[in-house]
Parts: C-alpha cells; sequence; structure tokens
C-alpha cells in the first residue's frame, strides 16, 4: 500500500467505526424487533445483509408482524428506502471515474451516513476513491451485520416488549428521523399532511394502507406547494442531517 | 425455531433487497441521462421520507394509550433539543416511569 492508500484507509475506517458505534442499538433493536415479530434469528440476518436499511428494515419487521400482504410490505420498503434515489444522484459527479462494478458494488453500501460522508469528502476536495468508499461502507456495514444477530439472540430472551418498554422505541425512532428532516422545504405542512392523513387512513381504512394513504396525502402537498425556487439546493444539500 | 427461513418471507427480504438495491443506484443511473429534474416531481421527492416516516408516528402515537402518548409527546419536546439517542433513552425512562406508576 502507498503512504496515500493507508492514510484513506485509515481516515475511512475511523469515520465507519464511528457510524457503526451510533447505529449499534439500532441494530441490536432490529434484531430484537425482527425475531419478536416472527423471523427466524437466519432470516434476520439475511434481510440485514442483503437490504441494509436500518429504517426500513424495521419498517418491513414491522408490517411483517400486521399480515400485511407481501406486495405492500416491499412497496413500503421501497417507499421508505427512496431517498437513496436522491443520494445516489447528487454523489453521481463525484463516483463518475469509478469502474462499472466499483460502483456498482460501492453503491450497494450507500446509506444515510455513507452519503453525508461522500459529500463532506468531496466538498473537502479530495479525490471519492474505490478504497476509501468500501473500507467506509464495509466498517458499518460488518458490525450491523453481527450486532443484529447478537439482538435477535436477545430477541428469544425478551418475552413481552411492553413490560421492558422497548414497543416506543420504534415510533420514538421514527419520530427523531422525521424531526432530523425539519429544516427541509414544506416539512411542517408535510408532516402535518402524512400525520392526519394516516390517522384517518388508520380509521376509515385500516392498517396497513395508514401508511401509503398517509404519505400520499404529504407527497402531493409537496408537490402542490409554492416552489421557492431553491428546491435543489435544499435536496442535496440538507438530507444527511440528523439520519440515523 | 422449526426451519430456518420460510418461503413468503425469504421472497419478501429477496424483493426488498433488490426494490432496496434499485433505489441506491437508481439515482445515478437517472441523473446522468437526464439533464433536470422538474421542480415540482423534486419538491415531492424531497417530501417523501417526512411523508413516509410520518405515517409510521402518528396513528401510534394516537392509538396506543394514554401511556405512549404521553411519552411521544415527551419524547417530541427532546428530539428538538437533542439527538436521537438521547432521546431515544428519554423516552425509555418516561415509558417505564409510566407504566410504573400507572400500573
Amino acid at each position: 500500500m502507498t503512504p496515500a492508500t493507508k492514510d484513506e484507509v485509515r481516515d475511512a475506517f475511523r469515520r465507519g467505526i464511528a457510524v457503526a458505534i451510533a447505529a449499534a442499538p439500532f441494530a441490536v433493536l432490529f434484531g430484537a424487533v425482527a425475531v419478536d415479530n416472527g423471523l427466524t434469528i437466519a432470516e434476520t440476518a439475511l434481510m440485514s445483509a442483503t437490504l441494509y436499511a436500518g429504517a426500513s428494515q424495521l419498517v418491513g419487521v414491522e408490517l411483517f408482524n400486521h399480515n400485511v400482504a407481501p406486495w405492500l410490505v416491499v412497496l413500503s420498503i421501497f417507499a421508505v428506502n427512496f431517498r437513496h434515489v436522491l443520494y445516489s444522484a447528487a454523489i453521481a459527479a463525484h463516483i463518475r471515474h469509478l469502474t462499472f462494478w466499483q460502483k456498482a458494488t460501492s453503491l450497494f453500501l450507500l446509506t444515510d451516513p455513507q452519503f453525508a460522508e461522500t459529500e463532506r469528502r468531496a466538498d473537502a476536495g479530495i479525490r471519492v476513491s474505490y478504497v476509501w468508499s468500501m473500507v467506509l461502507g464495509l466498517s458499518v456495514y460488518v458490525p450491523w451485520l453481527c450486532l443484529t444477530i447478537v439482538g435477535g439472540f436477545l430477541g428469544n430472551l425478551i418475552g413481552d416488549p411492553k413490560a421492558i418498554g422497548i414497543d416506543v422505541l420504534l415510533p420514538i425512532y421514527f419520530m427523531g428521523l422525521v424531526l432530523g428532516f425539519r429544516s427541509r422545504a414544506n416539512w411542517l405542512p408535510v408532516v402535518l399532511a402524512s400525520g392526519a392523513g394516516s390517522i384517518l387512513a388508520m380509521h376509515f381504512v385500516g392498517s396497513p394502507w395508514h401508511v401509503s394513504l398517509g404519505a400520499l396525502a404529504g407527497v402531493v402537498v409537496a408537490a402542490l406547494m409554492p416552489l421557492d425556487g431553491k428546491e435543489s439546493e435544499v435536496a442535496i444539500g440538507k438530507t444527511a442531517e440528523g439520519e440515523a | 425455531m422449526d426451519t430456518m427461513f420460510h418461503l413468503q418471507t425469504l421472497l419478501i427480504i429477496a424483493a426488498g433487497a433488490i426494490a432496496t438495491y434499485l433505489t441506491r443506484v437508481g439515482g445515478y443511473i437517472f441523473i446522468t441521462r437526464m439533464k433536470r429534474i422538474p421542480p415540482r416531481a423534486e419538491a415531492a421527492l424531497n417530501a417523501v421520507p417526512a411523508a413516509v416516516l410520518t405515517t409510521l408516528v402518528a396513528p401510534a402515537a394516537v392509538t396506543g394509550g394514554l401511556d405512549v402518548s404521553l411519552t411521544m409527546a415527551v419524547a417530541f419536546f427532546a428530539g428538538l433539543r437533542v439527538s436521537l439517542l438521547p432521546m431515544l433513552g428519554i423516552g425509555w425512562i418516561v415509558v417505564m416511569t409510566l407504566r410504573h406508576l400507572i400500573g
């Protein structure tokens, strides 16, 4: 390894481990909740290994428990992960120099922190290399997968989630993510529309339709709001804040 | 645990993984072919995370019982000041205290 590569590896590993530590409780939480909702530990591990997107994994597992139609579970996972479309669009210019397979593999590891760190590195005027991307991504991916399995074993020991108060952790976690987006354009009208829409849909249509109908209400409101002419800056500059 | 995998669960995970990967490469493929996203479409896309995630919070906060509603209210105000992990800690302490007091 050249000294430059060594520095890249060290920088990427250091940042990756920091993210992994911050995400650790969620990995354990996911594993415990997944097993609690009827998944086996092997299925739980497979989900972390192949989806590798915390919020959507929790959403998917939450819906498993409601006996939701399979296509709707997949659609919900897709909907929660849709923000990655914006991320990969935003970092396109920074990773264009990579080969096809380098892009195909490093984009598999694209998460909220991976996006944020990539943007930060490019902003600092440093070229985003394949080695740096993969070391950063894998030093989050491997702990995430391992801690999911640990959580799965803990989940088998946990009886009633209500008794130890972990049933409120998911809604609070999602509320934290929602609050993390509060600097975005139209945040309040979107949240009010989705909140009201989902509560009404839950009451009149029933679960799980409250997710899609409520989300639709928020998205339609955002599309109909007056444009402030700064949408692209908001979309690219602010997405990373506060997301786990 | 009788089996390690169930077919339907396996198919959902596989489809979810493919859908997720498509979102991760989709933006790159789209933007390197397109010149400009229509502003209203971009505004709608920009609202997707908050819109989707809110639907997972609001009904739970309203229909989960008094202990959950109060906890969510406290966690909301905590979330305006602190980051995710302390917010979770505060919420957990509040709900455990409420359940201990109420029964």
